[in-house]
């Protein structure tokens, strides 16, 4: 047996799927201006937060659950969840990791993140998010002294409340659609991420996201600050354990550049995507939009989604700095019973805009996969332009793949470019890996690899190796 | 409006001969378009441009009833020349003439419609409003192995006579095995604020082609809103054309289902706009069969304050292996005011096919003008050139000789 195959009979399984046995500390079941006191009350929140919950809550009410979306799933009783869910060690903060929870190390420790900072090789700084609440962060000591704010969302709503109070809510305002707004009611922890002016972050930032307890919806938030002239880079990945429910998982994340500055976002989303018969699985309805605010800044996302029974997002960018740029990397992979309904939107307001979409989706077994894109250049974004290439790949032919692009172009001065192309694997090129050596499988997945190839270069290099492998196990099974 | 559309519908059907079944019938369809009314941006299919506002803003309050009982005077003038062709004349909605004289009378056949076949798409409900007030529906028959010798121009014109009306046509064709129908849909108006909704229903049969042009050219204030549904048979093939140019306002629909192996369609369009106008095309193409094919092209040149859409759908079927589908949208934005919306989708549920699309915007590319004006063209000329040619290649898509010379010099076309 070569690595490879080893690789993929010790993955065969949903690798992430086990479950943590730890006490939970839940709030009560149901929605409700209690269970958002009871949230707020319990992060010691301040007034104002408990007021912006308050304020969504409201909204919320007025709000229909939207239904536009390719994929249908049955309906989902907000009533009948929990929406916070918390490791009961966690009531008193641990001051450093050597008071966690042996338990929830070694659930780290199995999904390949090692917390404590000694056993790190690779400098990446990562905030593990388990349930509903922050665990722990790594290499704060490093980023402090560069001035880089990296904590958990309800620190920095203790620790620096003016941050948070100014930007959160800037680019999905609580009056957004009904996930969006549902989130901004019931969030319960993400990250926070600040950086000074000037500096360029000198590690990847990281957090990990794992839901272990059952009927719990997991409503995380993020928001990531890039001042003037900064550079940072930030990865997020996600794992859930095989449960034969659903699970709900609706974040928030908002990316605010400042003039000059880049964000760059990368997500490896491998949620459990239910068995293959299409039982269990989680519902990822992801809310995440950046905005270009400042001159010459830059957003870039780049994401591979293979997890999850339902993936429903579209990170956007508004562009809204003159000379700002936005991008689009993205690699979505269904397989067996797995539906996605995911893609982007591009809104040029600034002059001299520019952005760029490149999307990949492959599709086997019973999937079904749908882009779903807006570019929308205002009157007053002269100069601006646009070039989106979405490929689809078929494996089969009981799944789909469907293309919907919106276009619109309000400006004279600027140029849309879209193409998208369907198509199979084809014989002749499967026949020519195959006559130099390699087995079908094996084939499939450099030509898989191949046609990934232009969104796994964007990826930070640790995470571009496993994802390629990732890729690969995703694909298992649906050839032949 | 409601008491408004009960009060005319009522008014129809007691001046109309039919039975008290198809009062019935048509009552439902009444009801349906009462309910829902007209669509509105809301529904997904009229997104960018919503003819509910429209109608609104351009025409006021709609008057649905129509007095047919005296004919109008048909002028000649209006007629095409240099192409020796069959005649059907609709003025203000009424037929006033229908003239087959180049052809062979017993290999085809010409039926007042009672029966109605309305099976497809009840969710538009512009349908349910044609099937509502339509007084009088024809329905063609192209007999076995036939082919017309010359093509038939449907004139639909309007005089002075009207004003604020809606007016519904509604016409079935069927192509017999083997046969052959050159259709030119030709609109020329005198009347102001009108809305025009036209249903066409086609059923191809084996080997049978049917060529369709609709040419919109003349400058008028009226709205339109035309629905083509295309059956199609094994080795059949459809080709539309659309000249959208003429109207305030022109939606045309396109559902096109592929039901025969080895069936094909085509669809090509030009949008060529400015003042206020707003047009869009939407087309739906069914590939229902292996080995089908279509190939869409549509480009908009697009002045002042004018604004174009394109929504291009192909649904493949899982069955549908081996399908060829091609979509491609271009236009060209004259003016700070102009506006182009896209919106072309793929659906596909089967492995082996070659998909895919492209759409693309933007202003005149200032090299090729820059290239024209060394060569001693001033501006003008260069930009007439460069639009031209833009132009002239969706027009050569027209695999007739005759109409492709005819739309050359209806749109004012050099080679």
């Amino acid at each position: 047996m070569d690595t490879r195959e080893k690789d993929i009979e010790k993955l065969k399984d949903y690798k992430y799927g086990f479950t943590t046995d730890i006490e939970n500390i839940k709030a009560p079941k149901g929605l409700n201006k209690d269970v958002i006191k009871f949230i707020s009350n319990i992060k010691k929140e301040p007034k104002w937060m408990l007021d912006f919950r308050l304020k969504a809550y409201e909204r919320l009410k007025l709000l229909k659950e939207p239904n536009w979306q390719k994929p249908k799933y049955p309906k989902i009783n907000y009533q009948d969840l929990y929406y916070y869910s918390a490791p009961k060690s966690m009531k008193d903060k641990p001051k450093s990791l050597d008071e966690l929870d042996p338990k929830l190390l070694e659930t780290y420790k199995k999904l390949g993140i090692p917390l404590q900072e000694q056993a790190r090789l690779n400098g990446i700084a990562v905030d593990a998010v388990f349930d509903s609440v922050s665990v722990a962060t790594t290499f704060k000591g490093e980023l402090t002294k560069h001035g880089i704010i990296f904590c958990s969302m309800s620190e920095a709503i203790q620790k620096y409340p003016g941050l948070v109070k100014k930007y959160l809510g800037t680019v999905i305002p609580v009056t957004d659609h009904f996930f969006a707004t549902l989130n901004s009611a019931v969030f319960t922890d993400g990250s926070f991420v600040y950086i000074p002016e000037g500096v360029k972050c000198p590690m990847e930032l990281s957090t990990y996201f794992r839901i272990n307890a059952s009927e719990t919806g997991q409503f995380e938030r993020t928001l990531i600050i890039a001042d003037k002239g900064s550079y940072v880079s930030y990865l997020e990945g996600c794992t859930a354990p095989m449960r034969d429910e659903n699970q709900l998982h609706a974040a928030n994340v908002e990316l605010i550049a400042l003039d000059d500055a880049e964000i760059k976002y990368s997500t490896v989303q491998n949620w459990y995507p239910g068995d293959e018969n299409g039982k269990g699985g989680i519902y990822n309805f992801v809310t995440k939009r950046g905005l270009c605010k400042g001159k010459n800044s830059k957003i870039s996302w780049t994401q591979v989604e293979t997890g999850s029974a339902i993936t429903w997002k579209y990170p956007s960018c508004i562009l809204k700095g003159d000379n700002s740029i936005g991008e689009f990397y993205s690699i979505a992979i269904t397989n067996n019973h797995q539906k996605a309904d995911t893609g982007t939107k591009m809104i040029h307001l600034g002059k001299n805009t520019k952005s760029k979409i490149i999307s990949k989706g492959i599709s086997a077994g019973f999937s079904d996969m749908t882009y779903r894109g807006l570019v929308d250049i205002n009157s007053k974004a002269k100069n601006s332009s646009n070039y989106t290439q979405c490929d689809s790949l078929l494996m089969g032919n009981k799944c789909g793949a469907h293309t919907v692009p919106y276009i619109k172009n309000k400006n004279f001065d600027s140029n849309i470019a879209h193409e998208a192309t369907t198509s199979k694997i084809s014989e002749e090129q499967l026949h020519y890996c195959q006559q130099r050596g390699l087995n079908p499988e094996e084939a499939v997945g450099l030509i898989v690899n191949g046609f990934c190839k232009e969104v796994l270069q964007q990826l930070p290099m640790e995470f571009a190796v496993e994802a390629q492998k990732l890729v690969g196990i995703s694909l298992e099974g649906s050839v032949g | 409006m409601n008491e408004k559309l009960q009060l005319d519908f009522d008014k129809i059907t007691k001046t109309l001969k039919i039975s008290e079944k198809e009062v019935k019938l048509k009552e439902s369809f009444l009801k349906k378009f009462i309910e829902n009314g007209f669509p509105n941006k809301k529904q997904e299919d009229w997104k960018f441009l919503d003819i509910s506002q429209i109608i609104k803003k351009n025409i006021g309050d709609l008057s649905f009833f129509n007095d047919y009982s005296l004919p109008n005077k048909i002028d000649s003038s209006i007629f095409v020349d240099g192409l020796e062709h069959n005649k059907i004349i609709f003025i203000n909605g009424r037929i006033e003439k229908i003239d087959f004289s180049y052809e062979d009378q017993n290999r085809i056949e010409i039926n007042d419609l009672i029966e109605k076949n309305v099976k497809f798409n009840t969710e538009n409900s512009l349908i349910d409003l044609n099937n509502a007030f339509t007084n009088k529906s024809f329905k063609i028959l192209v007999k076995k192995n036939y082919s017309l010798k010359k093509p038939l121009i449907i004139y639909h014109s309007t005089n002075d006579k009207i004003r604020s009306k809606n007016i519904n046509l509604s016409l079935n064709f069927e192509l017999e095995e083997n046969s052959c129908l050159r259709l030119i849909d030709y609109f020329s108006d005198n009347a102001e604020k009108n809305f025009v909704n036209i249903l066409y229903n086609f059923n191809l049969k084996k080997y049978s082609i049917l060529k369709n042009y609709k040419l919109d050219k003349f400058r008028n204030n009226n709205l339109k809103y035309s629905f083509n549904n295309i059956e199609q048979d094994d080795n059949s093939i459809s080709e539309t054309f659309i000249l959208s140019a003429g109207s305030d306002y022109l939606k045309n629909e396109v559902n096109c289902n592929l039901n025969g192996e080895y069936s094909s369609a085509f669809i090509n369009g030009v949008f060529s706009l400015n003042e206020n106008q707003q047009h869009e095309i939407r087309s739906t193409i069914n590939h229902f069969v292996e080995n089908t094919k279509s190939y869409q092209l549509i480009k908009s040149v697009l002045g002042k304050n004018s604004k174009s859409a394109y929504q291009g759908r192909i649904f493949v079927d899982s069955k549908a292996q081996k399908t060829d589908g091609y979509q491609l949208s271009k236009a060209i934005l004259l003016d700070e005011t102009s506006e182009f919306n896209a919106k072309p989708e793929l659906e596909i549920y089967a492995d082996d096919v070659k998909c895919s699309h492209g759409s693309a915007s933007g202003s005149l590319n200032e090299d090729s003008i820059f290239y024209l004006m060394s060569r001693g063209l001033n501006y003008q000329q260069s930009k007439e050139l460069l639009i031209n040619g833009f132009l002239l290649d969706v027009v050569e898509k027209i695999t007739d000789p005759e109409i492709r010379n005819l739309v050359k010099n209806i749109i004012g076309l050099k080679e």
